[in-house]
């Protein structure tokens, strides 16, 4: 029997905005089944996003959802979170939504490492704007803001969370679907700031502009640049160069902050 | 049994307020010179079952309010200036997502950072348009440390009435002066929680005009799921480009306090009735304007003073009567005319308004204001 999408989707909401060929449709078919895996009540979960194509996901889906301002998803989550903790907070958004205006909230959300999840789908560019570089765009590449080829490094979305202290990181491809939901089910089961990076595509801002001929072809290098963790960690750093390593990349157990400040609470009223 | 009675500094006063008002929720950034408004809140707030967060900088503080908002929580941050500065993008938020939040800004010197540690009451335009696009906003700007606690408690009143962003902006004399204070009793001074939605979850709606122009708010994590966005929205909360519902919902969040204009301003006339020359003053400056009245009625001259509690909206009908019945107004200010422009404004010429202007970090001292009087009559 196919999945049933529907009961997870806003009646009315659909078409998305997005465009043919995106990869974000894929990531919230699997965040869904994710959900639906783990059994998330919907009254108990909240969706919060920023600003940008990937920030518009939560309008689709019934839950709780908050669309916020640029790069704020991760703030307004922590209040959300912070003052009902036993509710199930998933933020989602883009890289230039995360990484650069949402920088610090991002980081300091990874350095509480306060039960949350977080969905970063990077598709290298800010598409909603049409196409000027992000933090996540490679060097070299083009973008309408960068016409000479960027200049820019590009962060490593997944070694930023890791560094700033996000007890659970992952990475998967708008290519691998099946694999999408298994690390969104297992980052929201992790007790912790939990990041799922998923790289995707932008055909009509990123792709034209870098001579993809097509969506298969976008999505062809994400299935070549991706090697699973247990691959890479057969390979050579030579073999390595050009790929991008691919599933949990990083778990620890660490004290999570809505635990710790009820632990103040209680200190509070002794 | 005698009441609570304490010597108690503003910005105290301030989170004892807050938390007289039921607030269950702080999230701040260290700014000079509101900081004790977050350290009393981190004291106070865990032994209510309340969450105190410091957040990364002043937006997250605005949002982590927001957010926690949503989830029906009453939730306060407190800044100064240039907090204030970078919190508007959010109290824009606040305002279109028509969420209730209470912002205590204690005024200092500016623009930029200033002088921290010096008195200002150069906020106040800020406080009205310091975001972009058309919105209403309610300012509280409150003169001694007992008001500074009961404002406080009418401000989160106001924002769970309204459903809006509600700023209380006591100047830095206000919130850093220690007073005696009489606390209220519980029950004494009234408390407002927001209205919560009378339909089933499938009929809710979170802006649901059919309930008036301040439709009722669910909470997250409750039986009702709905959605937010900074974006135009219609009644069902979802975005909306479509011309006519816009205009209606923006014209619906100018009129939630248009339209309410008299339960929101609070003022004090002081000797008003018969007098020739009025000043016009707010926060500390009316203490030393209240002063130099004083002293000019001993002198001889029908001096009065208007006080205005509620700076935002306004009290545009009550100072352009004033100035239907006086030969001059004075506007003493710590700032270079912001609320001289106002009076100005609604007084229409009927009397001339005469500014004192100080914005070098000392306030406003009773002989300034007499001279001018002097001057006036």
């Amino acid at each position: 029997m196919s999945f049933d999408y529907d009961k997870y989707i806003r009646p009315g909401k659909l078409p998305h905005i997005w465009c043919p060929g995106c990869g974000h449709g894929i990531v919230m078919k699997g965040l869904i089944r994710a959900i639906d895996t783990l059994g998330l009540e919907k009254n108990n979960t909240a969706i919060v996003s920023g600003i940008g194509c990937a920030s518009r996901l939560p309008g689709y889906l019934d839950f709780c959802t908050l669309h916020t301002a640029h790069g704020r998803a991760a703030a307004f989550a922590t209040g959300v979170k912070m003052a009902k903790p036993e509710m199930n907070v998933i933020l989602v958004g883009g890289d230039g939504d995360g990484t650069a205006i949402g920088g610090n909230h991002f980081i300091h959300a990874c350095r509480r490492n306060i039960n949350m999840t977080y969905i970063i789908m990077n598709n290298n560019i800010y598409g909603m704007t049409g196409g000027q570089f992000s933090p996540c765009t490679p060097t070299g590449a083009k973008a309408s803001t960068t016409p000479y080829g960027n200049p820019d490094p590009a962060f490593d979305v997944a070694k930023l969370a890791i560094g700033a202290g996000a007890t659970f990181v992952a990475r998967g491809t708008a290519y691998h679907a099946t694999q999408i939901d298994k690390l969104i089910a297992e980052a929201i089961q992790h007790k912790g700031f939990s990041v799922v990076e998923i790289l995707d595509d932008c055909p009509t801002t990123y792709g034209r502009r870098n001579k993809y001929k097509s969506v298969i072809e976008m999505m062809n290098r994400l299935k070549d640049v991706a090697v699973p963790v247990k691959a890479a960690e057969k390979m050579t750093p030579e073999q390595l160069e050009g790929k991008i390593i691919t599933g949990v990349l990083y778990k620890e157990e660490k004290p999570e902050y809505t635990t710790e400040y009820a632990k103040v609470i209680e200190r509070a009223q002794k | 049994m005698a009441k609570k009675v304490a010597f108690l500094q503003g910005n105290e006063a301030a989170a004892q307020g807050a938390l007289y008002a039921g607030c269950k929720f702080f999230g701040g950034y260290p700014i000079t010179p509101s900081t004790e408004v977050a350290e009393v809140m981190s004291v106070e707030l865990p032994k209510v079952g309340g969450k105190f967060i410091q957040m990364e900088d002043e937006i997250g503080a605005m949002a982590s309010v927001i957010g926690a908002s949503l989830t029906g929580a009453k939730s306060l941050t407190a800044t100064s200036g240039p907090g204030l500065s970078l919190k508007q993008e959010l109290i824009g938020y606040a305002c279109i997502a028509e969420t209730p939040v209470v912002i205590v800004n204690v005024m200092r010197g500016g623009p930029s950072t200033g002088m921290p540690t010096g008195p200002s009451q150069s906020d106040v335009m800020c406080a009205k348009w310091g975001t972009h696009g058309d919105h209403a906003a309610i300012c509280l700007t409150p003169a001694s440390v007992q008001e500074l606690f009961e404002e406080t408690v009418r401000a989160f009143n106001l924002a769970e009435k309204y459903r809006m962003p509600v700023m209380v902006m006591p100047d830095e004399i206000v919130a850093h002066m220690r007073e005696r204070i009489v606390f209220p009793e519980p029950g004494e001074l009234e408390v407002i929680d927001r209205t919560a939605p009378s339909v089933p979850p499938a009929e809710y709606k979170p802006y649901d005009t059919r309930f008036g122009d301040v439709p009722p708010l669910a909470g997250f994590g409750s039986e009702y799921r709905f959605h937010v966005t900074g974006l135009n929205k219609a009644e069902d909360g979802f975005p909306t480009t479509k011309a006519t519902l816009v205009q209606a919902e923006e014209e619906r969040q100018i009129r939630k306090v248009d339209a309410n204009v008299d339960d929101i301003v609070q003022f004090e006339e002081y000797l008003c009735d018969d007098a020739e020359v009025a000043v016009v003053a707010f926060g500390s400056t009316s203490r030393s304007a209240r002063f130099a009245v004083n002293e000019a009625r001993k002198q001889g001259i029908k001096a009065g003073l208007f006080r205005i509690k509620t700076f935002w909206p306004f009290p545009e009908k009550q100072i352009k009567a004033l100035g239907a019945k006086v030969k001059g107004i004075i506007t003493p200010e710590m700032n270079l005319g912001m609320c001289t422009g106002e009076v100005k404004r609604v007084v229409e010429g009927q009397a001339p308004v005469t500014g004192i202007f100080r914005v070098d970090g000392e306030p406003i001292n009773p002989g300034q204001i007499l001279e001018k009087i002097k001057e006036v009559k």
